[in-house]
C-alpha cells in the first residue's frame, strides 16, 4: 500500500458500469437545452475523518459556462471544488464516495496528474512560486513536457496574454514574481494554470484577498476565458456570482440546496433557504 | 475488480492491483523509499551506537560489575578501574556551572525579553548565540592562559570570603574543579539565555497586563507572574545546558587538573568522565583498559540521554523551539 | 503609593538583569579581542602554507592541519548532509505518523550525545577493526555528529515553505516528488544551505571526537587511510605543550578557527534574516 496516495476512498465496484442511480436522472432532466455536461457529480459524499462535509451532491458543470458556488463559510462549497481535481487527497483522513465524471471518464480512474492538468485550479491567495514570472508560467508545461523548449517563449507570452497580464509584465519576465501586486500575482496564477491548457478551471475564492479594481480585472478575465475553458468559481460574494456566473449552486451545511440558472437563483429561487441567503437573512 | 480491468486508463486504480516494483516506478514511491531509508538510518545509527558501547565494554563490566561505578581506584597498571572520581568530577563541575549560570542566564534572559527594546534585544541575542558557536577548544585555550592565572590572582579574595568552608580549603594551583566549573559556566550561559528568552517572550501579554494593572512593579510582575508562567521552559533550558556541560570535553580537560581523586576542596584538581576518555583513550592498551574507558563512555551516554530526554519534554511543552 | 522598599527592589533587580546581559555579551567581546591580540597579531602567511617545525625551530605553520580539517569536513558532509537532508525531507513531507515522532525523538537524543562518545563510536567501528587511526574514522565521527542537526534544520526549513506553494504545483499536475524537487526545495534553498553551513561550522571546531580517530599528524596525510592533523586538535596539543613558541602557534590557530566559525555563523544568519523566512 503506497503511503503517498490517499487510501483508495471509493468502493471497489465500478460505478460507471452501473445504471445511473436516481439523483443522476433528476440532474439530467433539469439540464437546459443546448448545454453539454463537462463534469458530472453523482451522489458525492465527503468525510474529513468522522466529520461528514458533503451529503450526496449531484450536479453538472456545463461546458464553456461559468458556474458559481455560493453559500456561507463551512457550507462545503470549497470542499466540493477540491474534489473536482482531487486536491482533497493532500488532506489526511479525507474520504470520498460517489462519482465524478469528466467528459465521460471517471476522474478517480484517471491518473491524478493527468486530471489536474485537465482541471486547473487557482487558489484563494495568490501563490506564485519563488521564481521568475517566466518560470512560473513555464512550470506546468515543463513538468508535463507538453511544450518544447523552443516554443516555450511564445507559449508563455500566449498564456500571459490570455490572462491579460502580458502588457504589464512583458519587460520584466525574468524578475521575481513576488515583485508583482496582489492582483497581478493572482492573474499570474491564472496564467500559470492556463499554460497547461486546462479544459476546466477551478477558482477558489480568487478575489478574496484583492481590492475592488483587481477584482474587476479578474472578473473581466473570467468573461473572456469562458470561450476556451469551462469555469467553476467559489465565491463568498453574491454580487460576484451574479455578475460572472451563468449557473449558480447554493450550498448549505454540506448540501447542494439549489442549482439553476444564475438569474433564477437570484431573482426567483425555488427554495426558502436560498431566498433567505440571497436576501441576507443569514450567512 | 473485474470491471476495472476493462478500462483503458493508464491510471493506477488501486494500490492493491500493482506489485511493489510496479509502484516503485513512480517518482513518489522512489522519493518515499529513499527518504524513509535515511530516516531509518538515524534509528540504526543510534541503535548501533548503544550496541557498540555495550559490546566493547563487556570485559570490565564482567570483571567489576556495579562496583565499577562506586570504587575510586583508577590504576591502569594494576588493572584496577573505578569510575567514581570521574563521575564525581563530572557531576560537581556541572553542578557548579549551573549554580553560577542559572542566575546569570535567567537574569540576562529577563533583561532581553522584558526590558531591552526589541532591536537591541535581537542584536544582543545574536551576539550571545555567537558565543554558543565558539568551539570548546577555544574556551579551553582561554581557560588555561587567561582564566587560570586570573583565578590564582583573585584566589585570596575568594578564600577570605568563603575560606571557612572545607570546599575552599587547601592549596590552589589554578587548575581545579572550580576552574572547570567557571569555564563551563561561560559555555552554557548562551543556551540558558537564548532558550529562556524565547520562553519568556512566549508568555502572553495579558499575563503581564493583569499584574501591572493591579499596581505591581515591573520586577514584581516579572518575578511573580512571568517567570512562574515560563518556569517549565526555563527548566528545560537548564536541563539542556546541564546535558551539554556533562558531556563537555576539551575545555574541562584543559583546566580541571586531571587527577583521578576525590578531594573535599573545589580548589583541588579533579577529573571528569569526558576528560579521562580524551586523555587516555588513544594510548589505552588491552581489552580491560580500553573497555573501562568505553564503559565510562556508556555511563556518560546514559547520563546525557536521561537529562536530554527530560529537557526536550520540558522545552517542547512550552515552545515550539525544541531542537537547538 | 509604592513603598520605597518596593521601588528599590524593582530598580536593583532590573539593573542586575542588565548587568547579567553585559557580562554575557562582554565575555564574547573579551574572547574576540583577546584572541585577536594574542593570535591575530602574530599570524603570518607561513601559518597557512608551511608544515609544523620540530620543537625549538622557529617558524612553521599548520598547512597540513588546515588541509586535514578540510578533508575531514568534506568526508563528514558526504555522510551527514545526504542522510540528514533526505531524513529531513521524510519528516517534513511524508511524516506525521507516530514513526516520525520516534525518528524526531531519536534525532534529538543523538544530537545530545556528547561528541566524545561519538568519537568512541567511530573508534569501535573503524579504528578498532583496521588497527590504525585514519582520516576516514575522523570523518565518520564528524559525519555522525552532523546527521541530527541536518535532519532537524532541513525539516524546519522545508516546513516553513507555505502549503499553498505545494498546492499550486500539485494543481498543475505535478506529482508529490516533482513538487518537492521543483518547488519546495528551491523555495527553501537559502535556509537549507545556511543550515548546512552552520552545521559545518559546528563540527569544524570539534576536537574531542578526533583525538582518537583522526589522531593527528605532523606531516601531510595523503589519502584517507592515514592519521591526519586537524586544526582544533592542533590547538589542543599545542596549548598543553610546554613550549612557548607552540603555545604562541596555538593562539594563532585558535584565532583562525574562531574567525572561520564566527564568519560562517554571521554570514549564515545574515542570509536567513534577509531571506525573510520565518524559521531560523
Amino acid at each position: 500500500m503506497s503511503p503517498m496516495q490517499a487510501p483508495s476512498p471509493r468502493p471497489v465496484s465500478d460505478v460507471t458500469m452501473r445504471s445511473h442511480p436516481f439523483p443522476m436522472q433528476t440532474v439530467e432532466e433539469k439540464k437546459p437545452a443546448g448545454e453539454l455536461a463537462k463534469l458530472s457529480a453523482t451522489n458525492l459524499v465527503f468525510h474529513y475523518g468522522s466529520f461528514q462535509a458533503l451529503h450526496g451532491i449531484s450536479m453538472q458543470v456545463y461546458e464553456n459556462r461559468v458556474t458559481a458556488f455560493i453559500g456561507p463559510s463551512g457550507c462545503g462549497k470549497s470542499t466540493f471544488l477540491r474534489t473536482l481535481n482531487r486536491m482533497y487527497e493532500t488532506i489526511r483522513n479525507a474520504r470520498v464516495e460517489g462519482e465524478i465524471v469528466l467528459d465521460g471518464e471517471d476522474i478517480f480512474k484517471l491518473e491524478v496528474s493527468e486530471l489536474r492538468r485537465r482541471v486547473g485550479m487557482v487558489f484563494q491567495r495568490p501563490n506564485p512560486f519563488p521564481k521568475s514570472i517566466f518560470d512560473n508560467i513555464a512550470y506546468g508545461p515543463r513538468i508535463n513536457g507538453s511544450v518544447s523548449r523552443s516554443a516555450m517563449k511564445d507559449h508563455v507570452e500566449q498564456s500571459l496574454r490570455r490572462a491579460a497580464l502580458w502588457d504589464e509584465v512583458k519587460d520584466k519576465l525574468h524578475h521575481s514574481a513576488y515583485g508583482l501586486s496582489g492582483g497581478q500575482q493572482q492573474r499570474l496564477c491564472i496564467a500559470r494554470a492556463l499554460a497547461v491548457n486546462p479544459e476546466v478551471l477551478l477558482l477558489d475564492e480568487p478575489c478574496s484577498s484583492l481590492d475592488p479594481i483587481a477584482t474587476a480585472k479578474i472578473e473581466d478575465l473570467i468573461f473572456q476565458l469562458k470561450d476556451s475553458c469551462t469555469i467553476v468559481i467559489v465565491t463568498h460574494n453574491m454580487q460576484q456570482a451574479a455578475r460572472v456566473a451563468d449557473y449558480t449552486g447554493f450550498f448549505l451545511m454540506g448540501k447542494l440546496i439549489e442549482f439553476d440558472n444564475t438569474t433564477v437563483i437570484f431573482k426567483n429561487p425555488a427554495k426558502k433557504e436560498t431566498e433567505d441567503y440571497i436576501t441576507g437573512r443569514f450567512g | 475488480m473485474a470491471a476495472s480491468s476493462t478500462t483503458n486508463f493508464s491510471a493506477r486504480p488501486s494500490g492493491r492491483a500493482s506489485t511493489f516494483w510496479q509502484r516503485l516506478r513512480s517518482g513518489d514511491d522512489i522519493a518515499y523509499v529513499v527518504t524513509l531509508t535515511c530516516a531509518l538510518t538515524i534509528l540504526a545509527i543510534t541503535a548501533l551506537l548503544v550496541f557498540e558501547l555495550y559490546k566493547n565494554s563487556a570485559v570490565p563490566r564482567h570483571q567489576f560489575g556495579w562496583s565499577f561505578l562506586v570504587t575510586t581506584t583508577w590504576d591502569p597498571v594494576a588493572g584496577q578501574f573505578g569510575a567514581l572520581p570521574f563521575i564525581y568530577g563530572t557531576v560537581v563541575t556541572s553542578a557548579l556551572a549551573l549554580l553560577m549560570a542559572i542566575p546569570l542566564g535567567v537574569g540576562a534572559a529577563i533583561f532581553l525579553a522584558e526590558l531591552a527594546p526589541m532591536r537591541i534585544s535581537n542584536a544582543l541575542t545574536f551576539l550571545i548565540e555567537l558565543l554558543a558557536a565558539v568551539p570548546s577548544v577555544i574556551f579551553g585555550l582561554l581557560g588555561i592562559f587567561v582564566l587560570v592565572p586570573a583565578l590564582v590572582s583573585i584566589e585570596p579574595a575568594i578564600r577570605s570570603v568563603l575560606g571557612w568552608t572545607p570546599l575552599f580549603s587547601g592549596p590552589f594551583y589554578g587548575v581545579s574543579i572550580f576552574s572547570a566549573g567557571v569555564v563551563l559556566t561561560v559555555m552554557i550561559i548562551p543556551f540558558i539565555i537564548s532558550i529562556s528568552r524565547e520562553v519568556i517572550l512566549a508568555v502572553p501579554a495579558e499575563q503581564r497586563d493583569g499584574a501591572l494593572a493591579l499596581g505591581a512593579t515591573k520586577w514584581e510582575t516579572t518575578w511573580n507572574v512571568v517567570i512562574p508562567f515560563a518556569k517549565k521552559g526555563i527548566m528545560g533550558s537548564i536541563f539542556l545546558a546541564l546535558a551539554r556541560s556533562l558531556g563537555e570535553t576539551m575545555a574541562v580537560t584543559m583546566v580541571i587538573g586531571n587527577e583521578p581523586k576525590i578531594h573535599q576542596s573545589l580548589f583541588a584538581p579533579g577529573y571528569s568522565i569526558a576528560a579521562v576518555i580524551a586523555n587516555e583513550f588513544a594510548e589505552a592498551t588491552g581489552d580491560l583498559y580500553l573497555g573501562a574507558l568505553i564503559e565510562l563512555g556508556l555511563v556518560l551516554f546514559g547520563l546525557t540521554i536521561i537529562i536530554n530526554g527530560l529537557a526536550r519534554v520540558l522545552v517542547l511543552t512550552t515552545t515550539k523551539k525544541g531542537a537547538i | 503609593m509604592l513603598s520605597l522598599r518596593r521601588k528599590t527592589v524593582n530598580a536593583v533587580m532590573l539593573s542586575l538583569t542588565g548587568v547579567c546581559t553585559v557580562l554575557a555579551v562582554g565575555t564574547l567581546l573579551f574572547i574576540l579581542g583577546y584572541l585577536f591580540l594574542h593570535g591575530g597579531t602574530s599570524l603570518t602567511l607561513d601559518f597557512f602554507t608551511k608544515l609544523p617545525k620540530p620543537v625549538g625551530e622557529p617558524g612553521g605553520g599548520m598547512a597540513n592541519a588546515l588541509l586535514g580539517s578540510a578533508k575531514l569536513l568534506l568526508l563528514a558532509s558526504c555522510i551527514g548532509v545526504p542522510i540528514g537532508f533526505l531524513g529531513g525531507v521524510y519528516l517534513a513531507e511524508f511524516g506525521g505518523s507516530s514513526f516520525s515522532f520516534v525518528v524526531r525523538y531519536t534525532t534529538d537524543l543523538l544530537n545530545g550525545v556528547p561528541s566524545i562518545v561519538i568519537g568512541i563510536f567511530a573508534y569501535t567501528l573503524i579504528v578498532l577493526p583496521q588497527g590504525h587511526f585514519s582520516t576516514l574514522a575522523g570523518g565518520l565521527a564528524l559525519g555522525v555528529m552532523m546527521i541530527p542537526i541536518a535532519i532537524r534544520s532541513s525539516e524546519d526549513f522545508l516546513r516553513a515553505v507555505p502549503v499553498s506553494l505545494r498546492e499550486g504545483a500539485m494543481a498543475l499536475g505535478a506529482s508529490k516528488a516533482k513538487t518537492i524537487l521543483t518547488v519546495v526545495i528551491p523555495a527553501a534553498k537559502a535556509g537549507l544551505l545556511t543550515g548546512i553551513m552552520l552545521n559545518l561550522a559546528r563540527v569544524a571546531g570539534e576536537t574531542a571526537p578526533l583525538i582518537f580517530t583522526a589522531f593527528g599528524n605532523r606531516y601531510w596525510s595523503p589519502g584517507w587511510e592515514q592519521p591526519t592533523a586537524a586544526l582544533p586538535v592542533m590547538i589542543y596539543t599545542y596549548a598543553i605543550s610546554p613550549y612557548p613558541d607552540w603555545k604562541q602557534q596555538a593562539w594563532s590557530a585558535g584565532f583562525v578557527l574562531l574567525m572561520l566559525v564566527l564568519a560562517i555563523n554571521v554570514f549564515a544568519r545574515m542570509i536567513l534574516s534577509k531571506g525573510g523566512h520565518a524559521a531560523r
